[in-house]
């Protein structure tokens, strides 16, 4: 057999049937719900007289339009929406872990907490930012509700063969500088469609450092520079991070399990058709300026100068991001002032996320001109956070410590930026509008969501700590 | 779906690349429940602006959008596509799609064209002035004024599902054993059902 990579392997496994002149159909292992890309497709099978095929392999969790302070939901709209999961789940069988059980969250955090996205396995969801699993080597995508529909009612997708591509990050992580910076800086290199049709695998040195917290976040970006999906073969992190959670394998189907997640690894002398190599020894703290991913810098650099682009349309994207973000060329990072801070997202609300992000705060003071928010990624998250005293750290330092959710990395919940409102975010897309219309979002990573908290503005975290 | 197979409509020009999904149709509109009505907030927030090009009074009855790259980029929302097809367009031209749009187009009979920049460039030239296009999806081909004529590539499987308007789900379900077969040789890794509640 020819030499294989880990995505060959997961493809290869998943083909129920691989026909010539029509996509191959490929086995789901796993189907994550939530309320907002559903409604449609379980109205589908209703209409068609149709069952949820598996719904052993599904589950459904509330996560994008719930509210995350306590009380309850005002909003019509969204609270039909979650009564539709609800009784969408209870008609069809689909395990449902509701706002106020105890397990919800966002519905890429909770796959991984509950240890049910594991290595070898097809995941799908009806979310781009499914990519997440792939840190556990996992194949897992997000799809729109016509295909939500596909899998519940036969548990399989029909797809195209995607290309690979892989990423090495070459070189040590310097202190101060996390998983964020290194996906913000590899999607402004290589561009946000950079990635598009193809499955991307990550690798080298500075990726076998991070922990699976720091890997979910390089993941999770995956469609930021539209790839399919993202992945990273297991290894000893992934198998320490997994073991003893409630869906892992356990006693011999364990050692079993480890067996076959050891062989998944991408032969050394498999080959790609794009190699790309990402070089993170001297990297700084990234904050991206603009209107998508791809319009990032250094935080110890400045916003670009539309005249220095040659290319009128480039030039026209990058005068219409600066009028939007309402920026002037040049303007040095530092010196770009907030309105708000957001921790959280299904890019950076786990739990080492926070813990980073309270090393930073303890002992000081949010600026007085910054409201700041932290928003745990699932009520199992926020329970150990409170364990360990980080609740306490935030609200003392004056954040605002909420309940799991989306919260307002997409405003469809009642944490939205206000018009013309600035916000340095942990979240994964800066399109406009996104956190609230007119708002303007600045994705960043933890520790630097921090520091600006602190300081008012931009800033390394690293002079933060000093300055301490 | 409703089968597609050929097209003439004044084509809507919308010369930026990147237009992601959060622009097509904002996050406020996806808390309805239902698969339709959702032409009224194509592009909400744009819409507002007096320069914004759909909003030139003979792109009224557009039923074709000719689009810059990389467009649909971002969230999986098929609300996108519906809200597109809503408001009445058929057919998207652009240099690229993303990926998931993509899908999602086809998957609901708005007829995804991907034609090289130039020709694309070519074709918002032709109909500067409100002229209209043909798309052919079984001729492969887009013609609009004069003798203008542009080829496109299709997927031969995806194109015979939008020609014919095909359910792929029912297509899927006649490989029922094929399906089961598969599940009885491979263990499934995981059981929802038994997690602690």
């Amino acid at each position: 057999m020819p030499p294989q990579t880990l995505f060959d392997r997961i493809w290869t496994s998943h083909l129920v049937v691989e026909p010539d002149d029509e996509p191959a159909l490929l086995y789901v292992d796993l189907h994550l719900i939530h309320e907002v890309t559903s409604p449609q497709a379980f109205e589908g099978l209703r209409l068609a007289g149709r069952r949820v095929r598996r719904p052993d392999l599904s589950v459904a969790t509330m996560d994008h339009n719930v509210p995350t302070e306590d009380g309850p939901i005002t909003d019509p709209l969204a609270r039909r929406q979650l009564d539709a999961l609800r009784e969408n789940c209870g008609e069809f069988g689909v395990p449902l872990y509701a706002t106020g059980s105890g397990r919800e969250g966002i519905v890429h955090v909770i796959g991984p907490e509950l240890g049910i996205s594991q290595p070898g396995m097809t995941i799908v969801c009806g979310d781009s930012h499914t990519s997440t699993h792939g840190a556990f080597g996992a194949l897992a995508f997000g799809i729109g509700t016509s295909e939500v529909e596909h899998v519940l009612a036969t548990q399989t997708l029909p797809q195209r063969r995607p290309k690979r591509m892989r990423v090495t990050f070459e070189g040590e992580l310097p202190p101060g500088v996390a998983a964020k910076d290194m996906i913000l800086a590899a999607i402004g290199q290589a561009g946000i469609s950079g990635g598009v049709g193809y499955v991307v695998e990550y690798d080298g040195p500075a990726i076998r450092t991070l922990s699976m917290e720091s890997r979910m976040t390089v993941c999770n970006m995956s469609i930021e520079w539209g790839a399919r999906a993202g992945m990273i073969a297991p290894d000893d992190t992934t198998f320490a991070y997994m073991e003893g959670r409630p869906g892992a394998p356990a006693g011999a189907d364990w050692e079993r399990a480890l067996d076959h997640w050891r062989s998944l690894a991408t032969d050394p002398d498999a080959t790609f058709e794009r190699d790309l190599s990402v070089d993170v020894s001297s990297l700084a703290p990234q904050v991206t300026w603009g209107t998508n991913p791809e319009m990032v810098v250094p935080v110890h650099g400045e916003v670009p100068d539309p005249a220095d682009y040659d290319d009128p349309a480039e030039r026209d994207a990058v005068e219409r991001a600066l009028t939007y973000m309402g920026l002037a060329p040049r303007t040095k990072i530092e010196d770009i002032s907030i309105d708000r801070v957001f921790i959280g997202s299904c890019t950076n609300a786990r739990i080492e996320d926070l813990r980073t992000a309270a090393a930073v705060v303890a002992g000081k003071h949010v600026h007085p001109s910054v409201r700041a928010l932290v928003v745990p990624g699932s009520a199992g998250v926020k329970r150990q956070a409170e364990e360990e005293g980080l609740d306490k750290i935030f609200t003392t330092a004056g954040f605002e410590w909420r309940r799991a959710g989306c919260s307002m990395c997409l405003g469809m919940n009642p944490d939205i930026l206000q018009p013309g409102e600035r916000c340095a975010s942990t979240s994964n897309r800066n399109f406009e509008g996104r956190q609230g219309a007119g708002g303007r979002t600045h994705l960043v990573s933890p520790a630097l969501a921090a520091a600006a908290a602190l300081a008012g503005h931009f800033v390394d975290p690293q002079a933060v700590g000093k300055a301490a | 779906m409703k089968p597609f197979r050929r097209v003439t409509a004044r084509a809507a020009v919308l010369d930026r690349a990147d237009v992601d999904t959060d622009q097509i149709i904002p996050k406020q509109f996806l808390k309805r429940i239902e698969r339709t009505g959702y032409g009224e907030f194509l592009f909400f927030d744009w819409m507002k602006r007096p320069d914004f090009e759909l909003r030139r009074p003979e792109y009224a009855d557009a039923g074709i959008l000719l689009a810059g790259r990389n467009f649909g980029s971002g969230s999986s929302r098929e609300h996108a596509a519906w809200a597109l097809q809503d408001y009445g367009f058929e057919v998207i031209i652009a240099p690229s799609f993303g990926d998931i749009f993509h899908t999602n187009c086809l998957k609901i009979g708005l007829v995804p064209v991907v034609l090289p920049a130039e020709a694309v460039e070519t074709l918002m030239h032709a109909v500067s002035g409100g002229e209209s296009l043909t798309v052919d999806l079984e001729a492969q081909q887009v013609s609009g004024p004069g003798d203008l004529v542009v080829p496109f590539e299709f997927e031969p499987f995806a194109r015979e599902s939008l020609l014919q308007g095909l359910d792929d789900i029912a297509l899927t379900l006649k490989r029922e054993e094929t399906i089961t077969a598969y599940e009885r040789s491979h263990a499934a890794p995981v059981d929802t059902t038994a997690l602690p509640v």
